[in-house]
């Protein structure tokens, strides 16, 4: 039977109880304005700072050298470049699913984890194309196979090309990403302008914040434009990570040519991108002492979509083995039977383990309800989530169509050392943003402080 | 206010603060209520009665919007065949010079791309943004307008206005405070 009133089930608050706008206000823009910077951020920035100089490092003898120093060779002509940008910008699309899509669904607990999220997007994005860009070993050469513009040599980029799709794609994404984030800073700008003391700070927030005041006449456009972003980024989300499969799918090779990549890859995206969140979330509010906003219902709600996405992609994976068979090519077969019997075994079977097995852990509410359970476990999804990649672009290229033409893939130190220092930028770029901006949506918090509330007597 | 007394001019306005969203929402109502039109609300957070209730009632942005999306989807198509039919035309696996649902994806990027950048330079445009200066923020205590506290302001330009009877209607909204806008 139908219960007449809807019901309502316990489930922890999104914020403490007890908080009102202004200790909303002073406990998340205290972590950018005031007292001190806690010891740990000083460490990590320094670890993430000398990985970017390893970065640098990397990249700099790639452009002395070129791309002979990395691993890639006939026939694994692709491998840790693909491979770290389909990873990174897999990371990336938590953050638009959790500020856009989730905004759509009214879903109130993305307001926590909004800020944050979007700004992973950003720095995922960043590092992800860093790749594309580096490996083409010139890039201040490739900018015309890359971009349309009016060259002295007349020449056009060729768009039948899922590698253009996915400069346009990816280039959109992170305007996008980058538009969404800031439109959302900027009442928050406005609020750390009015709170700073020192007339530089003043003065350095008050440019970006434009001259917001507030004004309702201003919200009401603000409200506006932020919902039309957000049903914008909604289907570009999805179609970034489609074009990006397409690199693989429109390609002939056995394991790529699939048309279950588009989703696949969305879901291991979205898949990725909360356990980075996760991976994120949980040390910040430590940190920081955010456990009165970042409560125990939002990491559990992350728990849940981690787990629904994981299994997406198990069934992507499950399909993927049963197509292999059903689709009777022996090629596609023996790409199948060799993924998991063959000499790259041991990578598949961590993946399984890595991205369907624990995240199983995700049923058990003790574990969804532990910080550290959840931590391990999005830990491991991230490991997961990589392999995976690997997996697809390696295996699928190194046995090629004629026996004779096979070979093994071997990453070089250069590779490591740029896909590490990529790590290294992410950490840097995300910890710089922690300290020097809001890292959780100020106005969007106190529009859930009990106060926000109407009083019906008085509003009418 | 003393200094009030002391202006030479007229003040940008009269400005009213309360201490929760319901004061602000049933204050702005009976203004408009009382036909004063040239009025604003101001709230650390978006308050949707607010703006209704002074009357604030605008939907160019979705068109702005459109506009944009439809700009993008052009350039897109244009662009595509432009390079691939006249600019640049190579046979690329014996495939059609007109091979149009492979420009599909790029022109679905640059419609999303165009009808963001419209919708968020609109919306900073319509807004009257940047604005480095504006006379609210003379009221000291305008800076919790971005913390805790909400605002409702008469401008003097509005007909209605009258400096004495205007400050009389506004401290019968209860507000906890009163206070001139320097222009």
């Amino acid at each position: 039977m139908i219960n007449p009133k809807p019901a309502t089930y316990p489930t922890a608050p999104l914020i403490e109880p007890g908080h009102t706008f202004g200790s909303i206000t002073d406990k998340i823009s205290g972590v950018v304005l005031g007292g001190r910077t806690p010891l740990s951020w000083f460490i990590v920035v320094s670890i993430g700072f000398m990985l970017m100089g390893m970065l640098g490092m990397a990249i700099t003898w790639l452009l002395i050298k070129g791309t002979g120093i990395w691993g890639v060779n006939i026939p694994v002509g692709w491998g840790f470049a693909i491979i770290n940008f389909v990873w990174w910008i897999g990371i990336g699309h938590a953050g638009t699913l959790i500020s856009a899509i989730l905004l759509l669904l009214k879903q109130g607990w993305r307001t926590s984890i909004n800020r944050f999220a979007e700004g992973m997007t950003i720095f995922a994005v960043m590092c992800a194309g860093l790749f594309p860009l580096v490996h083409t070993g010139r890039p201040w050469l490739a900018a015309y196979w890359l971009f349309p513009y009016p060259n002295s040599m007349g020449v056009w980029p060729q768009f039948r090309s899922p590698l253009i799709w996915d400069v346009f794609a990816v280039s959109t994404y992170f305007t996008v990403s980058l538009l969404f984030w800031y439109v959302g800073l900027i009442p928050d700008l406005a609020t750390l302008r009015d709170k700073a003391k020192h007339p530089a700070v003043k003065l350095a927030y008050g440019v970006f914040a434009l001259g917001w005041r507030g004004s309702a006449r201003h919200w009401q456009r603000y409200e506006h434009v932020y919902l039309l972003l957000a049903g914008l980024s909604t289907p570009l989300v999805l179609s970034v990570h489609t074009v990006v499969s397409f690199d693989f799918a429109v390609g002939i090779i056995p394991g790529w040519h699939a048309t279950i990549f588009p989703p696949y890859f969305v879901a291991g995206a979205i898949y990725a991108g909360f356990a980075m969140v996760l991976t994120l979330a949980i040390p910040l509010r430590k940190i920081y002492g955010l456990e009165d906003f970042i409560t125990m219902r939002h990491l559990e709600n992350m728990g849940k979509v981690t787990l629904v996405t994981g299994l997406i992609v198990g069934y992507g994976y499950v399909s993927e083995a049963f197509f292999g068979w059903y689709s009777a090519n022996k090629y596609e077969g023996f790409m199948i039977l060799n993924r998991m019997t063959g000499p790259y075994a041991p990578y598949y079977w961590a993946l399984i383990f890595c991205n369907i097995i624990t995240p199983q852990l995700l049923w058990l509410k003790r574990v969804r309800t532990s910080t550290l359970g959840l931590f391990m476990v999005a830990m491991v999804v991230n490991v997961g989530m990589w392999l995976e990649r690997f997996v697809i672009v390696i295996t699928s290229l190194h046995r090629d169509f004629l026996p004779s033409s096979w070979g093994m893939y071997h990453a070089t130190i250069w590779d490591w050392m740029t896909f590490i220092g990529t790590i290294g930028l992410f950490v840097t770029l995300f910890f710089l943003f922690v300290r020097f901006l809001p890292m959780i949506s100020i106005f969007e918090m106190r529009t859930m402080a009990p106060e926000a509330k109407l009083k019906e007597s008085e509003g009418h | 206010m003393d200094a009030a007394h002391s202006l030479p001019s007229a003040p940008y306005g009269l400005m009213a603060e309360f201490d929760d969203p319901g004061a602000l929402v049933s204050a702005a109502k009976r203004t408009y209520a009382a036909g004063y039109r040239r009025i604003d609300a101001f709230s650390p957070y978006p308050v949707e009665e607010a703006w209704e209730a002074i009357g604030q009632h605008d939907r160019r942005l979705s068109f702005i919007v459109l506009a944009g999306g439809i700009a993008g989807l052009l350039s897109g198509i244009g662009l595509q065949e432009w390079v691939h039919q006249l600019a640049y035309p190579i046979n690329i696996a014996g495939k059609p010079l007109n091979s149009w649902p492979q420009f599909i994806p790029v022109t679905f990027e640059l419609t999303i791309l165009f009808a963001a950048l419209a919708g968020v330079i609109g919306m900073i445009l319509l807004n009257g943004l940047p604005q480095p200066y504006h006379p609210v923020f003379n009221v000291p205590r305008f800076e919790h307008a971005s913390r805790d506290k909400f605002f409702l302001l008469v401008e003097s330009t509005d007909p209605k206005f009258d400096r004495a009877r205007t400050l009389d209607f506004l401290k019968g909204l209860n507000p906890s405070e009163v206070n001139e806008v320097e222009p």
